[in-house]
């Protein structure tokens, strides 16, 4: 592989800048002591101490939290269901509608989304509360769920699966034995996909979301909205921190298990 | 059997009732009118006055309103331009990133990758707001400016559509990079190498191979960042000021605000017939690169 042109250099140097330089910024000035955000005026973690002591802020982050966790779940075993029929369902009555109808979730504005959930939930008399945002960031998110597993589904060896039920699996067994461990990766990353998309949205919370259950980033907007605050600037930090070091972590992993993957295939190859 | 059946079944039902029907609500309420009521709308459907009487009742007169109030067309135009000039901005920043990714060293590619995506799983909201402090007037911007000499007095960027296409370019660009990287990296090196073998300078070999085999991508990128951005509420509102008109802010405020349910989903209906079209060629492309990987 040759070096890497100076134009080449300059695009990566900047373009990264670009992405990263914002972010800096707003955790150094999350320490910053001054109440005017923009002066700075010494080290400081006061912010991070206010945060703690914010009721409603922690409350947010609780509701967020399990939203998170419930819709994600249901999402990644939809997502995985609607990805394996996508890639090995063969043909079946309103395949194009059903291909549709997860990929248009994806691009879909957000406003338009929400607002026709809230519509239907008003429609049938459910209260919105935990029960709708879970339901509304479900069906978002298990299209992306789909979208990331079947792109597995779409480059691993159908021989294997074959194999498997050659050698006496029924199909349940084949999916659960062969494909599934396969897939795992894929699966973990959409699970993580479907939970960070939860945990951030904004909008579609906001229309399915009832008095009873405030989401963080609905809380994080109205503060927002008002102006930049310091205390908005910690909570930012505690958050990019916190996916990092998920985002790290899960590469790592996922790393490691590719390592293990191919040994594993050298070896069998070499049994032979 | 009944086991494929029911593979197949359960995501459909749920798209059916959680993403289809719901748009089918929104269509009927688009036709409805205003009311003092809880759900603030009419007609209710009842089974006694039967179907006929219902649909006898829904018309038009939503739809025509958006036409006659010049807002409405104002901001589907402002947010078509803002759409429009975003994509093409993040294309142009985005692509060079992508290609210099494609040609850094392997062992470089991983961390580069994980660079790009760890921005996406970063709240939006946040990244948004980073821009805030960065812009204002008294921004960390204008303090550097100022500070270097470069200008005298501050420079008014937020709440302006300056700021609209910063913020738009900022979030949207690993949209754009992904896509177009994986295209990129798929290209064969020996191409572009036959290429400049046959007579082509290496600027018309970029031309000539390059773009055109990288062109899926492209393609995925522009509208991964076009759709969305068309709807987009979050930035103009954060970022854009009062002077910034965008239909999704139209939409939420129409329906927050003036809690005119009717006519925001005459916005929604609208704005969705704009995007059909989009949306559909989006997912042929995405079909069709399926397809060629399978």
């Amino acid at each position: 592989m040759m070096r890497l042109s100076w134009f080449n250099t300059v695009s990566l140097t900047l373009g990264f800048a670009f992405l990263y330089i914002p972010m800096i910024i707003l955790v150094i000035y999350s320490f910053n002591d001054s109440q005017l955000v923009t002066v700075w005026a010494g080290f400081s973690t006061r912010w991070y101490g206010e945060l703690l002591q914010n009721e409603a802020f922690l409350n947010a982050a609780w509701v967020t939290l399990k939203v998170a966790v419930f819709s994600s779940t249901i999402a990644t075993v939809l997502g995985t269901m609607a990805a394996y029929v996508l890639v090995r369902g063969g043909r079946f009555m309103g395949r194009t509608l059903f291909s549709g109808m997860i990929y248009a979730p994806l691009v879909m504005p957000e406003v338009i989304t929400g607002l026709s959930l809230l519509l239907l939930f008003i429609g049938i008399g459910l209260d919105r509360g935990v029960l709708t945002i879970v339901l509304a960031h479900t069906t978002f998110s298990m299209c992306y769920v789909s979208v990331v597993v079947s792109s597995r589904l779409i480059t691993f060896d159908k021989s294997l699966e074959e194999a498997a039920l050659d050698l006496g699996c029924s199909q349940a067994e084949a999916f659960r034995l062969v494909t599934l461990p396969i897939i795992a990766p894929a699966v973990i990353s959409g699970w993580l996909l479907a939970f960070t998309l939860s945990l951030d949205d904004l909008v579609i919370a906001s229309f399915t979301a009832g008095p009873s259950a405030t989401t963080l980033p609905i809380k994080i907007f109205s503060a927002v909205r008002l102006g930049v605050s310091p205390e908005i600037n910690a909570l930012s930090t505690l958050m990019i921190a916190i996916v990092t070091v998920g985002v790290i972590t899960a590469s790592l992993v996922s790393k490691r298990a590719m390592v293990r993957q191919q040994r594993d295939e050298q070896e069998a190859a070499r049994a032979q | 059997m009944m086991r494929r059946f029911l593979l197949i079944a359960t995501p459909y039902a749920w798209l059916l009732a959680l993403f289809l029907v719901p748009f089918a609500i929104v269509l009927k309420i688009s036709l409805s009118d205003v009311a003092l009521a809880r759900p603030p709308y009419v007609p209710q459907f009842s089974w006694e006055e039967g179907i006929g009487a219902f649909l006898s009742q829904l018309d038009l007169e939503n739809f025509v309103f958006l036409t006659q109030d010049d807002l409405y067309w104002k901001a589907y135009l402002s947010s078509l331009r803002i759409a429009v000039m975003s994509t093409v901005l993040t294309l142009l920043v985005g692509y060079p990133v992508a290609y210099a990714m494609a040609r850094a060293p392997q062992e470089w590619r991983p961390t580069l990758m994980m660079l790009v995506i760890l921005p996406f799983w970063t709240s939006f909201l946040i990244r948004v707001y980073a821009w805030m402090g960065i812009l204002s007037n008294e921004g960390y911007l204008n303090q550097f400016l100022l500070g270097i000499g470069a200008i005298s007095e501050p420079l008014t960027i937020l709440n302006t559509q300056v700021a609209v296409y910063i913020g738009i370019v900022y979030t949207y660009l690993p949209f754009m990079i992904l896509p177009i990287y994986s295209a990129l990296d798929r290209l064969d090196g020996s191409l572009i190498e036959a290429a400049e073998d046959l007579g082509c300078s290496r600027a018309q070999a970029f031309w000539l191979v390059t773009i055109p085999l990288s062109r899926p991508g492209i393609i995925a990128g522009c509208f991964l960042v076009f759709i969305p951005v068309l709807g987009e509420f979050v930035i103009p509102s954060l970022l854009g000021g009062s002077g910034t008109l965008m239909i999704g802010k139209v939409l939420w405020e129409e329906f927050f605000n003036n809690r005119d349910w009717p006519v925001a989903s005459a916005v929604a209906v609208i704005l969705l017939l704009i995007l059909i079209v989009p949306i559909i060629l989006f997912q042929r492309n995405q079909q069709k690169q399926a397809e060629a990987e399978q």
